[in-house]
């Protein structure tokens, strides 16, 4: 290892109850890298991603971004939570993406973007502006920012999302199935953009369906089932070579 | 139809009866229209000449009534007494909704913290101020005054470092205010807390992913989105608080427009007008009420077409809004970006 990772997460576990939906995951994403999870549903991919940005709370082992612990502050040999502040500051880093986008449909896509470089980085109105157009006009939206979220399509209110999300300025970008909600014949413009993002050295996890895109952009696939990583490596040999029975039977429906 | 007619349908293959190869010929002529006599209603015609009639007869009885008083309806009903009472109940219903929805706001937001302590209070004063009377209330806090003629400070059961003469309770409209508010923000509070729960939980995942704290989200993401919700219902009490301020009689305050109108026939031995004058006045404040609300709920209601705000430039297209669609378009009520909050 030359550089420290990005994402370092050790046997991390997460239960819903008595529904252990993380069994130990252990993985390690590089800066620059692009990783992309993939798994049947309920296999804990979302879930492992919303404990990156400690939208869940991790419950046995360590998850840490950029070398700090996510959601607790270590003193000693002692863990303490961290307060609602401390972690909302962690978040400033990490960009997510969602299934269903999420954007805020009483607000126009500029105004989805500027929010929180504004209220959070305390950004004036004119120099979150320029960036969120900036930003609109790198997903290849820029004569869409006055439109309300309910007047654009599915692919065009994702790549809104991504630049919102990127208006953060974050160091790691999670993409929660970003194409899953979408018609067929808008998963090709969200994809390129996220290439493109890829491109130009965003760390990125991906979890997706998009085998293609996997193939393609991803330098580390990671197989999850039943909350643990079931297989990891270069996606060309995992997608052409597995090893493990449960990922030959999952590729075998998905392919 | 015969008997052999309706066999030979039965032994036609299915989508090729008789009947759709007859209607193939006149694919392109257009669909004759139908004639037909149309259903006739004639209990509807008769209930509602009977009535008529009814009416017709009741309104002739009253006018000619000498108990209704119908000179004194006309002397009483700009009588400067009158219409200052009535402001004294537009007033009443102001102050007193805007206690209720403040104190509303801040239960809902309590019931749904994750303190439990903060959850209890609030369920408890629900359970409280929904479970009993208004009226029974009133008279409460009317009575409060006798009960605790003094505020104190200190440790108690030993000489107070202040006290102060309960002078709150003693004023008899701020009593009413108080009053109708606690009674109220128990309504409002389940009305908020509905708005608030309406809102898609990806809105405040979104928000929250975004690194703002809960208060930004709120207050920016999901309390905006929630008013579609909660203002409709919140016009319709304050139509109904109008009407239930006549119940501070209860405590007694007898300024407001029934509390007068009563005063007057308590000395003129005319109670029938002044309950005429009184329903009247009542009536015309909760009719520009209703107007209002009509056009309040044509604005938030769900899935029609976005409310034009004037953000948008006048070029872009009235794009259709899918109806029904979760977290359509709304009014971007309550988000100036003006400065920094």
């Amino acid at each position: 290892m030359t550089e420290a990772p990005m994402v370092l997460a050790e046997k991390v576990s997460k239960n819903f109850g008595s529904n252990r939906v993380l069994r130990g995951i252990s993985l390690e994403v590089d800066p620059g890298e692009v990783l992309c999870i993939v798994g049947p549903s309920g296999s804990g991919k979302s879930t492992f991603l919303r404990c990156i940005n400690h939208l869940e709370r991790v419950d046995g082992g360590r998850l840490s971004v950029d070398g700090q612990l996510v959601g607790y502050r270590q003193k000693g040999d002692k863990l303490y939570e961290l307060k609602l502040k401390e972690a909302a500051f962690q978040r400033q880093e990490i960009g997510m993406v969602f299934q269903r986008f999420n954007l805020f449909p009483h607000l126009t896509a500029i105004e989805n973007i500027i929010l929180a470089p504004m209220r959070v980085k305390g950004l004036s109105k004119a120099a979150a502006t320029a960036r969120a157009n900036e930003l609109l006009e790198r997903v290849g939206l820029g004569d869409k920012g006055d439109a309300y979220p309910a007047h654009l399509s599915g692919g065009q209110q994702q790549r809104v999302a991504i630049a919102r999300a990127l208006a953060m300025d974050p160091k790691l970008m999670l993409f929660d199935e970003p194409t899953s909600a979408l018609d067929p014949e808008l998963v090709g413009e969200v994809l390129d953009v996220m290439k493109e993002l890829a491109k130009s050295g965003m760390t990125m996890i991906v979890v997706t369906h998009e085998m293609g895109f996997a193939r393609e952009v991803a330098d580390t696939l990671v197989f999850m089932d039943d909350g643990v990583v079931v297989e990891a490596g270069p996606p060309r040999q995992i997608l052409s070579d597995p090893q493990h029975d449960r990922t030959r039977s999952f590729l075998s429906k998905v392919l | 139809m015969s008997e052999r007619e309706s066999d030979r349908m039965i032994e036609a293959e299915p989508g090729r009866t008789p009947r759709a190869g007859r209607g193939r010929d006149a694919d392109n002529a257009p669909p004759e229209a139908i004639v037909a006599i149309p259903l006739r209603h004639p209990w509807r015609i008769l209930i509602a000449v009977v009535l008529v009639l009814g009416l017709a007869v009741f309104v002739l009885d009253a006018a000619q009534r000498s108990d209704f008083g119908w000179p004194d309806v006309g002397k009483y009903i700009f009588d400067r007494r009158i219409s200052q009472a009535a402001w004294v109940t537009l007033w009443l219903t102001i102050y007193s909704m805007i206690g209720a929805i403040v104190l509303g706001l801040l239960l809902a937001i309590m019931r749904l913290s994750p303190n439990p302590v903060l959850k209890s209070i609030a369920w408890l004063y629900i359970w409280i101020f929904r479970g009993t009377p208004v009226y029974v209330q009133l008279v409460f806090w009317g009575i409060v005054s006798l009960i605790y003629p003094v505020f104190t400070l200190g440790i108690p059961f030993t000489e107070p470092w202040v006290t102060i003469p309960n002078e709150v309770f003693t004023n008899l409209f701020i009593t009413a205010v108080i009053g109708l508010s606690l009674n109220e923000a128990a309504y409002m509070s389940e009305i908020v807390r509905a708005g608030l729960l309406s809102v898609d939980e990806g809105q405040e995942e979104a928000s929250t992913a975004l690194a703002m704290s809960w208060g930004q989200t709120m207050r920016y993401v999901v309390v905006p989105q929630a008013m579609k919700i909660i203002i409709p219902p919140t016009g319709n009490e304050v139509i109904s608080m109008l009407k239930t301020t006549s119940l501070v009689a209860a405590i007694p305050l007898s300024i407001d427009l029934y509390g007068v109108s009563r005063g007057i026939s308590a000395v003129t031995f005319t109670p029938v007008p002044l309950l005429i004058v009184a329903s009247l006045w009542y009536l015309l404040f909760t009719s520009i009420l209703m107007v209002g609300q009509h056009f309040i709920e044509k604005r938030f209601s769900r899935g029609t077409g976005r409310v034009k705000t004037g953000k948008e430039p006048a070029g872009s297209a009235p794009a259709p809004t899918v109806p029904g669609e979760p977290g359509g378009p709304g009014a971007p009520l309550g988000t100036d970006f003006g400065g920094k909050g």
